[in-house]
């Protein structure tokens, strides 16, 4: 049951994730986007990480997509015609990415043979939202706090810079 | 596989009485509203009006679908279904009442789809994603109208939804847990034997302030009055849905009122104490449902003596015949036990929801820049502040 998710789930990813590249439209590909998050929060869920798959599904999936199709909406973006180049890319794209995939499934495959397999549906405890809180302000308190210190800086930045355009 | 059968079982009775929920909601709004307004409402389909949810459905039904010729096809279709699926599929995580054993057997169920251990956080998620359905209706209907209201509609909700978290964020720091249900399991009990121990009342912090601002973030999270810019009659025609009709037109209004359901049950599970009683046992807690059916059934017999009306001589005795047999079953202490942590929940939701309504038919609409500076300026440093507040004399007091 939790193999036969995964593959439909990693399925609607990629698919996703494919069909992300090939639009033209901004719309499309944004909300391709939002497919691939909601499958990457599924994929959380099946690994018994429930806290980061609901994070996922409300950051991702929910805030920061709808600021991505509010701008496209406000600018009124349309479909962007292939560029002059477009028909030559294409015939070359796949073979080289057919290589790369081999080449990364090869060292995958040599390197990283011999771990452990992952167990979908495992019940274990290290996903609920007590053991990450726990994890964050213990273990990792230092990086937590630098992080959330960059983000302010980073939103601080953003308020100076758009200031400067309006003076 | 009784797994299985049992939640099927559950599944079909939540849904029927969800659906039903919806329909006549319609009905008691439009009520309250007309009776705010010293109207009467509807009365013309079956008696008070009673049938009208089923005429409008048909109605809904049996219209023609149009669809404009220069609409986005794909997404303009695809818009009322991903506004109604999300709205619809929160009400699995919300436990309308306490364990109990079936009657004659011995099957021990929860009154609750499914208990998750991140219940909250998924609901938050869902209501997160149902912005999808307005901003994109708005954008595939290929209108200005539409469009503007897309994306006021989507800034909205983005702006309301922060204070709307910080709210929610507050009471779980006495609670610490966030499954629905062991949320309102960790309100239960009375302080001094009457006051009830529900996050607006609990130590050491009443959240009182929290739960005022939860209910004003939620009244623009659901695109209702006074916050209901996105779909400004006199400014935008009908705003995101202007375009549509028939059945897509009624999967946004269902999604609109699945979405009251379920933010007014978000606000009994974790503000009001879900369905644990006002009063204790002692004080005849479980006999106020009976009280309140016989004396609304004694209320409407005394009414149909005295008939304002043709059909009011019939009409009320037979409604108060029905409500006197439901207080009577109320009664009986085996459904008693069942039925009254039901009746709370219910009753607290009715509650809030009749609120919603009240404010429809009392307060003008906001301008767009005062919704905004609302938010930004007051609610959002407001529920920090009370967060803060919490957070402190929490650690002060527990440990």
């Amino acid at each position: 049951m939790d193999a036969i998710l995964f593959f439909v789930f990693a399925a609607i990813a990629i698919g996703c994730a494919v069909n992300l590249v090939l639009q033209s439209h901004p719309i499309s590909s944004a909300l391709s986007l939002i497919g691939v998050m909601g499958a990457l929060g599924v994929l959380y869920l099946l690994l018994g990480g429930e806290f980061i798959a609901m994070a996922q599904l409300i950051v991702y999936a929910g805030a920061i997509m709808v600021l991505f199709i509010f701008v496209i909406m406000l600018l009124n973006a349309g479909a962007e015609p292939p560029g002059p180049k477009a028909k030559y890319l294409k015939f070359l794209g796949v073979p080289l990415l057919l290589a790369l995939l081999g080449i990364v499934g090869y060292f995958v495959q040599t390197q990283l043979g011999a771990t452990e397999l992952v167990k979908f549906g495992s019940k274990t405890d290290f996903g609920s939202p007590d053991a990450i809180g726990m994890s964050l302000f213990t273990q990792y308190l230092l990086p937590f706090e630098v992080t959330s210190v960059l983000i302010l800086i980073a939103i601080l930045g953003a308020i100076v810079l758009a200031r400067k355009e309006i003076d | 596989m009784d797994f299985l059968i049992l939640s099927l079982i559950k599944l079909a009775v939540v849904m029927a009485v969800f659906m039903t929920t919806l329909a006549y909601l319609q009905w008691i709004e439009r009520k309250v509203i007309a009776h705010i307004q010293l109207r009467v409402g509807p009365t013309r389909v079956g008696p008070h009006g009673l049938l009208q949810p089923l005429a409008d459905v048909i109605k809904l039904i049996t219209k023609e679908g149009l669809v404009p010729s220069h609409v986005n096809l794909v997404y303009y279709c695809l818009a009322p279904v991903i506004a109604v699926f999300f709205a619809l599929i929160a009400i699995s995580v919300i436990p309308f009442g306490g364990e109990f054993t079936v009657p004659f057997t011995d099957i021990h169920t929860s009154m609750q789809l499914t208990d998750l251990n991140i219940g909250l956080l998924l609901i938050l998620g869902l209501s997160g994603m149902g912005v999808y359905g307005v901003a994109l209706a708005g954008w595939a209907s290929n209108n200005k109208y539409a469009l503007i209201g897309g994306l006021r509609s989507s800034a909205q909700m983005i702006s309301y939804e922060l204070p709307m978290a910080l709210a929610l964020a507050a009471p779980l720091l006495l609670v610490n847990t966030l499954s629905l249900r062991e949320i309102v399991n960790a309100q239960s009990g009375f302080y001094l034997g009457f006051l009830p121990k529900w996050s607006i009342f609990a130590l050491p912090f009443p959240q009182i302030i929290s739960f005022i601002l939860f209910v004003i973030a939620s009244f623009a999270e659901t695109n209702r009055v006074p916050f209901d810019l996105p779909e400004a009659e006199n400014e935008l025609v009908a705003g995101f849905h202007t375009e549509y009709s028939s059945m897509q037109f009624a999967s946004f209004f269902m999604a609109e009122y699945a979405n009251m359901v379920t933010v007014c049950s978000v606000a009994t599970l974790l503000f009001l104490g879900g369905w644990h009683p006002i009063l204790p046992d002692m004080l005849g807690g479980n006999w106020i449902a009976a009280l309140l059916f016989i004396a609304s059934g004694a209320m409407m017999i005394f009414h149909g003596t005295q008939p304002a009306r043709k059909w009011d001589k019939y009409t009320f005795p037979a409604f108060g015949v029905v409500f006197i047999g439901l207080g009577l079953i109320f009664c009986i202490p085996i459904v008693q036990t069942i039925l009254m942590p039901v009746f709370w929940f219910c009753a607290k939701v009715l509650f809030l929801l009749f609120i919603f309504i009240w404010i429809r038919g009392t307060l003008p609409r906001f301008r767009y820049d005062q919704l905004m500076r609302f938010a930004w300026l007051f609610m959002f440093p407001v529920a920090l502040a009370n967060l803060l507040l919490t957070a402190f004399l929490v650690a002060v007091f527990e440990k």
